[in-house]
């Protein structure tokens, strides 16, 4: 399905406290019970898959997104309390791209291979870009210890930095 | 997760109406009340979202100190050029805790008022006095890597797990708090309790209480300090020991004022002003930083599996001080300690 195409509380009912989110540049309406998560909302209400949960918990980084602009465990967010907020995921980053294509991100972890089984690379993703954001890594050892919130249990790690590294020293960035 | 009722407060008026006659918590960041509300260890009834209330900002006090709105984030209280600039340490503690994406969302308030990692507490199955009182307590006799080895009690040997509160206390922060019988301003040292027999409560808010900002004195020891963290992986883990230390040095290189607070080792930020005082009018010396350590941790015990806490806070203690007096702090990126 196209997961661009948002329709209005249609999933959910009446019942619920409605809010309204921009996602990935979309308005999204929805009605959600006050304990609902960003992240159940995301995957469940409105498709976004991307976005993967690992340990619901705040503790692996997989569920990662970007909120008004930085980024944020999803799992950790009561979908009511982020009412009025823009949100962008590994969809909206898949297109943000030149001429609307991939992420630099993304595409340079897929030149320096930097997954395994691939479950945490959203949320590496979209933390790196949210990194790269807030302007403050420029060495290697800054990008390891400001991706230290995105476990991945395969231990791709190094080619993760090679990945983000190439992307800083593209734009500029890199020390 | 407990079902709960939902409030959207505009000001801290509304906040601290809203709260009154109910089992309620205040939401800020989220980052460890919605993580509670999932380990059912926080059952509210009611949760009072404070996140749009306007108490963001960073600004000048009249003393010549700064004001941290409660609801500025983590991040962008260690960011802030002010901050930076001037309590470097506070910059220091706060990047030495958690992940970017949890102090994007961490509240300077929420981080005083966050509870503590025991892994008793948030087992609902095992005994606990904080979470439950009366129940006993699981830790004692159980696995104590994480546990108190200061001010600890028979009902509870929980640490509080904030590294930012350590630098605050060092600091000498104050605490401003809204509540239904209006604002009060609380000194950081007697803001959190010790466990005593009554470890639910964690600090001293009273029912309804807000707390809107942190107030920073003018002196931040900017030139002199350190904050250095033991844990058992570089990054994104809890503190085993950590130390705070912020000094001011004469002419002469003599200790004029020295403030030291201790991590990972009690219910709050460990701090002994007659330790502190041994400073005064010295000369940084391995000795008087030794004696400085002992007096600090006058009193520790282990209780087994964190008995090497002690040792380990005596050595981050003398460390932490040489690495202030000689104005070379701790790096939050290059962490590792020979």
């Amino acid at each position: 399905m196209d997961t661009r195409v948002h329709s209005p509380a249609a999933a959910l009912g009446d019942s619920g406290i409605p809010i309204t989110l921009q996602l990935n540049g979309f308005s999204h309406t929805a009605r959600v019970e006050p304990w609902v998560t960003l992240l159940d909302l995301l995957r469940e209400e409105a498709h976004l898959t991307g976005t993967k949960k690992g340990c619901d918990h705040g503790q692996c980084g997989a569920c990662t997104v970007l909120l008004d602009g930085k980024r944020v465990n999803s799992c950790l967010q009561l979908a009511v309390s982020v009412d009025g907020s823009a949100v962008q995921t590994i969809e909206g980053l898949a297109e943000s791209g030149e001429g609307g294509g991939l992420d630099p991100l993304q595409q340079a972890f897929m030149d320096h291979d930097a997954f395994q089984c691939g479950y945490c690379t959203p949320g590496q993703i979209c933390s790196a870009r949210g990194l790269i954001a807030e302007g403050k890594a420029r060495t290697r050892e800054e990008v390891r210890e400001l991706m230290s919130g995105n476990l991945c249990r395969c231990g791709a790690y190094t080619n993760i930095t090679d990945a983000v590294m190439s992307v800083l020293q593209r734009e500029g960035l890199a020390k | 997760m407990n079902r709960f009722e939902y409030a959207r407060a505009a000001d801290a008026g509304e906040a601290v109406r809203l709260a009154s006659g109910s089992a309620m918590r205040f939401l800020a960041g989220g980052t460890n009340l919605v993580d509670l509300l999932k380990e059912n260890v926080e059952r509210p009834t009611k949760v009072i979202d404070i996140r749009r209330l306007p108490l963001a900002g960073i600004t000048a006090t009249d003393d010549g100190g700064l004001r941290l709105g409660a609801l500025a984030t983590n991040a962008d209280t260690a960011w802030h050029p002010e901050v930076e600039a001037r309590y470097p340490l506070l910059s220091s503690a706060i990047l030495a805790g958690a992940s970017p994406q949890l102090r994007n969302a961490a509240t300077n308030g929420g981080n005083l008022n966050q509870r503590t990692r025991c892994y008793y507490f948030y087992d609902t199955a095992a005994a606990c006095n904080k979470r439950e009182p009366g129940s006993g307590c699981s830790a004692i006799g159980g696995v104590t890597r994480i546990h108190a080895i200061l001010g600890s009690s028979e009902a509870c040997i929980a640490t509080h797990p904030s590294d930012m509160c350590v630098a605050l206390a060092a600091l000498e922060a104050t605490v401003r708090v809204q509540g239904p019988s209006g604002e009060r301003s609380i000194a950081f040292a007697d803001y959190h309790r010790l466990p005593g027999d009554d470890p639910s409560r964690d600090n001293q808010l009273a029912d309804g209480e807000l707390v809107t900002a942190i107030d920073l004195p003018a002196e931040g020891y900017a030139t002199h300090y350190t904050y250095l963290k033991l844990r058992d992986r570089l990054s994104y883990a809890f503190a085993l020991v950590s130390v705070a230390v912020g000094l001011r040095l004469d002419e002469a290189g003599r200790i004029v004022t020295g403030r030291v607070a201790l991590g990972g080792v009690a219910h709050k930020p460990w701090r002994e002003p007659r330790a502190e005082a041994l400073l005064e009018g010295q000369a940084p010396s391995q000795a008087l930083f030794l004696q400085v350590a002992d007096s600090l941790l006058l009193g520790a015990v282990g209780r087994g599996g964190n008995d090497f806490k002690i040792e380990l806070a005596r050595k981050a203690i003398v460390r932490a001080l040489r690495q202030a007096a000689a104005g070379t702090p701790q790096s939050q990126t290059d962490k590792r300690v020979a």
